[in-house]
């Protein structure tokens, strides 16, 4: 359950940058998009992408498999795909436990 | 990609900018997310993804290597669900 208080989005971690570092606010946004798309491009080129106080974003290949619709109970095969997943860092799982 | 090499592209983008301000962009984008997640909130990035935390129930763990029980603690762990767009360009073929 989380806890009540909003969702961080894109646009407050712009003004975070436009706070903490003194960017203008479509500098930051713009530092957040090239940012972004290097880690999705890097992914998209089969790379993981490893942030060290962060995390890791890993790729994993899953093979076929045969799946149901679970509605109708049909098979229906699934097709071999590439799925992201994320690995905190040990300091960022440290962190979430102590709440601070 | 690691996060050197993040902070190289991103100079390489913005010859304007020094590294040491390019480090500290990094490090504010990634420590405000995790702040927000550690006062238990949760974190949207459209079209990447969303970070937030799953609850842990207390459990009987063991020590893999001495076999004896140990109590691990109810905690919350993070969680990562990427977003659709990457879903997708995952799996384009080059």
């Amino acid at each position: 359950m989380q806890a009540d208080i909003p969702t961080l989005t894109r646009a407050d971690i712009t003004d975070m940058l436009y706070h903490e570092v003194g960017l203008s606010r479509a500098d930051s946004a713009k530092m957040i998009e090239q940012m972004l798309g290097h880690i999705t491009e890097a992914l998209r080129k089969g790379e993981n992408v490893k942030i060290s106080g962060f995390g890791s974003f890993i790729l994993r290949d899953k093979n076929e498999r045969i799946g149901r619709n679970p509605k109708t109970g049909v098979e229906v095969p699934i097709a071999p795909r590439r799925v992201l997943t994320f690995r905190a860092s040990q300091l960022m799982r440290q962190r979430i436990i102590k709440g601070a | 990609m690691i996060r050197s090499e993040l902070i190289q592209t991103l100079a390489n983008d913005n010859p304007e900018l020094s590294s040491e301000e390019i480090e500290h962009i990094i490090d504010v984008f990634f420590d405000g997310i995790t702040h927000h997640l550690a006062k238990g909130g949760r974190v949207e990035i459209r079209g990447f993804g969303a970070f937030s935390t799953r609850f842990r129930d207390a459990r009987i763990g063991r020590n893999p290597r001495t076999g004896t029980q140990v109590e691990v603690k109810a905690k919350r762990v993070p969680y990562f669900k990427p977003g659709k767009e990457v879903r997708e360009h995952l799996n384009i073929e080059i």
